[in-house]
């Protein structure tokens, strides 16, 4: 026994110290609970890992741990186990490394925020379902863990409860999440019904020697609800509208959730069912397609935002367009390559925005910063390691794994690569043009002596001990919601951030650049077999060009001639107005679904049905019945004896009325 | 005299002692009875859950001659869990009323005890007839509950449930004394056991009269759509404590009623049924829901919340399947926990703000975040979250549903959808944003009487939802011997689980 079950377990246990006392505890023994208990986490992943042989090529099967049974109906038994493979050792090690860090950097970023020891309990719980999800040996216990890292969605994206656009960011998120795992669930129904159990071992093992033709339909079926379900999650077409709502958040959650592992959970399941998706005819297809259309789509709106966190979610929704990429047209250890290389770079990426956030004394509109460079040079060189590695300069961490998805696009259709070559160069396009604006021209935020900067920032103090003593505006930003709280203590020039938010931003950058040398897909070569031959070399030269014509367009339209990009949007403002607005998709789904069902609930359902229609007949029947009763009276002699023969009487006569009619049939 | 028959007549004592002791001690003394009374049942647990598929503290003696009707009490594993409900939420309501009564004290406590006595005498009688006067014996005190100490419109709505659910009731009379009119006895397990080895023979036109006879009397208590106008209308009137009682238990007499008795006495007309039945209880899921989405008050919100998760449980009664008779009985547990932790909740709100309006409310996490927090806990195992208790439950009775009728159980799933959708909405406009003077003026936290009632919940919603074989095994052990009879008997209609393969065995 590894004792898997304290991976998971340590982080519940900070979450219920900080959860239950962290409100008496000093900022201090929060933080050493929170990142301590994340650390541990960590450090016992890597003592299970070794011990299982996954750093000296052994775990080449599945390693698993049985703790109890959870429910038993009939001959459905679902347990609580965890098993370790290679692809859950790469998870493991994202989620424990990434999320340590991440810990530590919010214990700067948070510090003068009320509700400290709240939002460290939730982080903390947030670890405990990520680890289950990924640690889970069934498809529902997985769905635990799926289920409980949206909770924690929920939880961190209103954190800054105070604010209506939080709430309503954390219930759109919540909403949109269960509108997929309706269709998670459904595929579980069909899992139960065709193959008796949920375990993972039993379920792909059945899979694989199944006849294919009595089993294609509803194979297909159960991957495509699957893929619902993944949708929601990783935010894909479409179901991605609620993951730029989610950056209302503090900007470690968008980092930690966001970014570099609860939206990837998508990702890995759809790994993890891999043998059903090989299976299932036609699916894989559709996990290609919807992954390039989200990748082409959320890219074009990245380059139209100038919320600085928009910029990065509309490229995670982008980027996990790739992941599918990969995992549809069969490079399965491609798409976990870029989990892994995404978490690095995108985790910095959000990171290093809220490092310029920070600076900037809680503004997150791009326009109103620039020439930080002078301000924040750890930020700025930590940055551009993350921005050079999205954009898919050779040899850095996000080309590594692109390049694999793109090659494998090619030999699955070489259409799809051309759209990822060219969403690829999007890409490189905006993570420039928002490092561009960030750091290079002048300083365009106010400068005060005495903070007035801080008016930008949404301080919303959580916990009723803190209540409003920040500073307060509700001056949102030209489209609406999306501006999340921070800083709105007194500042005056942008600053550069403390140590503890900038040593995490080193290693991180570090990993971005450095990333893509771990050869993940020879370490899931047992799981997922590689292809055989070389790809043709100019796949990936034309790729990296993409690349850095992208960069040094927006390096042009940025730093060199910035009145071009002006040019270019009053030529074209009708597709960027379009663009700009996200297509309107949220103002499609409000009409077409939301309004409709709550105003039809309104006024049809509950004031036409309920009221107008069932309780005016019952309440009719009531009339009627004391028009006969006041008839009636006469028979209340008051003789109880008198009464159960009328009892008696009436009981007869309608059984026998009853009788007779049901013979009449 | 059995461990049982103290239970079941410890109430009714309690009653008679509340009527005799002087009104200021009746708070003292109904909670000490009560909780005596818990204490007692749970001295159950360990005998039935040994031998669930059969009766155990049986008691069986004549109550009267002619015609001749026993006094036949029994408990196994389907009825544990309903007792131990009971008993538990009796001491919580007596908690939850403390300050909420002010009023008539001796007389309130008085009747929250007699409808302990009638709810728990309903769920232990094996005799027709005694079942039948512990139906009604429950009503009375209901009535007056909601009646006396209710709010503005409280004589129209205790006249309305009461006049409903008689609706029911007088013909479930009808159809018990016919059956005894065929059968020449009340008692339920010879009634049984003569229709079951065909001893007694109905003709398919009787059962289908005396099934709807039943059905409906049931379904009005349950209250399955479109017979559930009631509800909302009893639960704005009614006080916490019978919001709480009447949500987590008298709604629980209906499924029972259903399980119990219209199932194994007329399976075939069950079966023959079930195609409509399950389609007004998915009609039930989604419309209760929706209503649920856009009601501006919030005891009504969650009173259609509750048609939408009842029509969950005679969704998975009607699949005829283990999983989903399984997770209908742990669904009754559930909604039992969570909605009578929601009723407490919102009567805790109440009690502050002396509002039930949605829009007077807003920013409440910030004067009381135990509060909030305990409430969030709750909506979240109403909607189903996994870890808490209405996900077992939510997940068998789909599970079952599907295997029965893949389509059944993609409509239920999208109230899955809005239970999160009406419950968040409703905590957010509650809970979040900025307090309004009068909140944060009148809204203080949980206090430690509060704490007292809502932790036990609390702890429950955990504990049924993360190791559910505590409670589990016993009904599961009924409900299989049910579908043998009910799938047994209905061989032409027979869906048997299409689970082919035994899960491995652990």
């Amino acid at each position: 026994m590894q004792q898997l079950w304290l991976i998971p377990l340590l982080p519940l246990a900070g979450f219920a110290l900080n959860g239950l006392l962290g409100r008496r505890f000093s900022k201090s023994v929060v933080n050493l609970i929170a990142c301590g208990s994340v650390f541990l986490s960590f450090l016992w992943v890597l003592k299970s890992l070794s011990a299982l042989g996954a750093f000296s090529g052994g775990l080449q099967d599945t390693y698993s741990e049985h703790y109890f049974t959870w429910i038993q109906s009939g001959a459905l038994n679902i347990s609580v186990d965890f098993a370790v493979d290679r692809l859950t050792s790469i998870m493991l090690m994202i989620v424990t490394g990434i999320g340590f860090l991440i810990h530590v950097y919010a214990t700067g970023y948070m510090s003068h925020e009320g509700g400290y020891y709240r939002f460290f309990a939730y982080l903390n719980l947030f670890m405990f379902f990520m680890l289950t999800l990924v640690l889970g040996a069934n498809f529902l216990l997985l769905f635990v863990g799926w289920e409980g890292v949206g909770l924690c969605s929920y939880l961190l994206i209103g954190f800054y409860f105070l604010e209506k656009f939080a709430g309503d960011a954390a219930n759109k998120a919540f909403i949109v999440n269960r509108v997929g795992d309706f269709g998670f669930s459904l595929a579980v129904f069909l899992i139960v019904i065709h193959f008796g159990t949920l375990d993972f071992n039993t379920v792909f093992a059945k899979v694989k020697t199944m006849p294919v033709e009595t089993s294609a339909g509803w194979l297909t079926a159960i991957a495509l609800l699957l893929l619902v379900g993944a949708c929601g999650k990783s935010a894909q077409i479409p179901l991605y509208v609620w993951l730029p709502d989610a950056m209302a958040g503090p900007t470690p959650v968008s980092a930690l959730i966001h970014a570099a592992t609860m939206v990837t959970a998508g990702v890995y399941m759809v790994a993890r069912s891999s043998q059903i998706f090989l299976h299932a005819h036609g699916a894989l297809n559709i996990v290609a397609i919807v992954g390039l259309a989200t990748a082409f789509f959320a890219a074009t709106i990245g380059l139209t935002q100038f919320d600085i966190k928009k910029v990065y979610a509309y490229s995670t929704v982008s980027q996990l367009g790739y992941m599918f990429l990969g995992l549809g047209t069969g490079a399965f250890s491609a798409g976990i390559f870029h989990v892994m290389t995404h978490a690095f770079f995108k985790a910095l990426l959000f990171l290093g925005a809220g490092s310029v956030i920070h600076a900037c004394g809680g503004e997150q509109d791009m326009r109103k910063m620039g020439g930080l460079r002078k301000y924040t040079p750890i930020t700025m060189y930590t940055l551009l390691a993350a921005t050079l590695a999205i954009a898919g300069v050779p040899f850095l961490s996000g080309a590594a794994s692109k390049d694999l998805i793109l090659e494998s696009a090619y030999e699955y259709a070489p259409w799809m690569y051309w759209v990822g070559v060219f969403t690829a160069g999007m890409t490189a396009f905006y993570v420039t043009r928002a490092f561009c604006m960030t750091f290079f021209g002048e300083y365009r935020g106010e400068i005060s002596a005495h903070g007035s900067t801080a008016g930008h920032g949404h301080s919303a103090p959580a916990a009723a001990a803190h209540g409003d003593d920040h500073g307060h505006d509700d001056k949102h930003d030209d489209h609406g919601h999306d501006d999340n709280g921070h800083g709105g203590h007194g500042h005056g020039e942008p600053h550069e951030s403390p140590l503890v938010m900038t040593a995490p931003l080193m290693v991180l950058a570090v990993l971005s650049l450095v990333g893509g040398f771990i050869n993940i897909p020879k370490f899931l070569e047992p799981m997922f077999p590689l292809h055989e031959g070389e790809s043709a070399a100019w796949l990936e030269y034309t790729a990296s060009a993409a690349g850095l014509i992208g960069i040094a367009l927006a390096y042009f339209f940025y730093v060199v001639a910035p009145s071009i990009p002006d040019g270019i949007v009053k030529t074209f403002s009708i597709p960027y107005r379009w663009i700009y607005n996200k297509y309107f998709v949220d103002e499609f789904y409000d009409a077409t679904i939301i309004n409709p069902a709550i105003d039809g609930s309104r006024s049809l359902l509950w004031r036409a049905v309920d009221a107008g229609g069932i309780d005016r007949i019952v309440n009719g029947t009531g009339q009627v019945a004391q028009c006969i009763g006041g008839f009636l009276r006469r028979f209340q002699s008051g003789s109880i004896r008198s009464y159960a023969a009328w009892v008696v009487l009436g009981s007869i006569l309608l059984i026998a009325y009853a009788g007779f009619m049901g013979g009449a049939k | 005299m059995t461990l049982l028959d103290a239970v079941l007549f410890l109430p009714l004592l309690g009653f008679i002692a509340l009527l005799i002791a002087p009104a200021s001690v009746s708070r003292m003394a109904a909670l000490a009875i009560s909780l005596g009374i818990f204490v007692v049942s749970l001295g159950l647990i360990g005998t039935v859950t040994d031998a669930p598929g059969v009766y155990s503290f049986v008691s069986n003696s004549q109550w009267i001659d002619v015609p001749s009707i026993k006094y036949h009490v029994g408990l196994d594993g389907l009825s544990l869990w309903l007792v131990i409900l009971t008993t538990l939420l009796t001491p919580i309501a007596v908690l939850v009323s403390w300050k909420y009564i002010d009023q008539r004290v001796k007389l309130f406590y008085a009747f929250l005890i007699l409808l302990e006595f009638g709810v728990i005498g309903v769920f232990v009688s094996l005799d027709l007839f005694l079942f039948y006067v512990f139906w009604e014996v429950s009503l009375v005190p209901m009535y007056f509950l909601i009646g006396i100490w209710g709010h503005e419109r409280r004589i129209y709505a205790a006249v309305k449930f009461f006049l409903y659910t008689m609706a029911g009731s007088v013909l479930m009379l009808a159809a018990i004394i016919y059956l005894y009119s065929q059968t020449g006895t009340f008692d339920y397990v010879a009634i049984l056991q003569k229709l079951t080895t065909g001893q007694v023979a109905l003709t398919a036109q009787a059962q289908m009269l005396l099934f709807l006879a039943f059905f409906l009397s049931f379904a009005i208590k349950v209250p399955l759509f479109p017979l559930h106008t009631w509800l909302p209308d009893a639960h704005v009137e009614a006080p916490t404590a019978g919001s709480i009682m009447l949500a987590s238990v008298m709604l629980k007499m209906g499924t029972y009623g259903l399980v119990r008795f219209c199932l194994p006495l007329f399976p075939e007309t069950a079966h023959k049924a079930a195609p409509c039945v399950v389609a007004l209880a998915v009609i039930g899921i989604v419309y209760g829901a929706l209503v649920a989405l856009v009601q501006p008050n919030m005891k009504k919100l969650v009173a259609y919340s509750s048609v939408s998760h009842l029509g969950f449980v005679v969704l998975g009664i009607f699949s005829f399947t283990q999983q989903g008779l399984d997770g209908a009985v742990y669904q009754m547990l559930n909604h039992g926990v969570s909605t009578g932790a929601l009723f407490m909740l919102v009567g805790y709100l109440y009690e502050r703000q002396h509002s039930l309006e949605i829009s007077a409310y807003g920013g409440v996490a910030t004067p009381a975040p135990n509060l909030a927090v305990v409430f969030l806990i709750t909506t979240l195992a109403s909607i189903g979250l996994p870890v808490l208790n209405g996900f077992v439950g939510e997940y068998l009775v789909l599970q079952g549903a599907s295997q029965a009728n893949f389509t059944w159980a993609v409509f239920a799933a999208l109230g899955v959808i809005l239970s999160a959708c009406y419950m968040l909405w409703l905590y957010q406009r509650t809970f979040y944003g900025r307090a309004s003077h009068s909140v944060s003026h009148h809204i203080t936290d949980l206090n430690s009487r509060e704490w007292a009632a809502a932790l036990p919940l609390v702890l429950l919603m955990f504990w049924m939802g993360i190791y559910s074989q505590s409670f589990m095994p016993a009904i599961s052990t009924q409900n299989a011997l049910i579908l043998q009879r009910v799938n047994g008997s209905a061989a032409a209609a027979l869906q048997a689980p299409v689970v082919k393969e035994v899960a491995n065995a652990r």
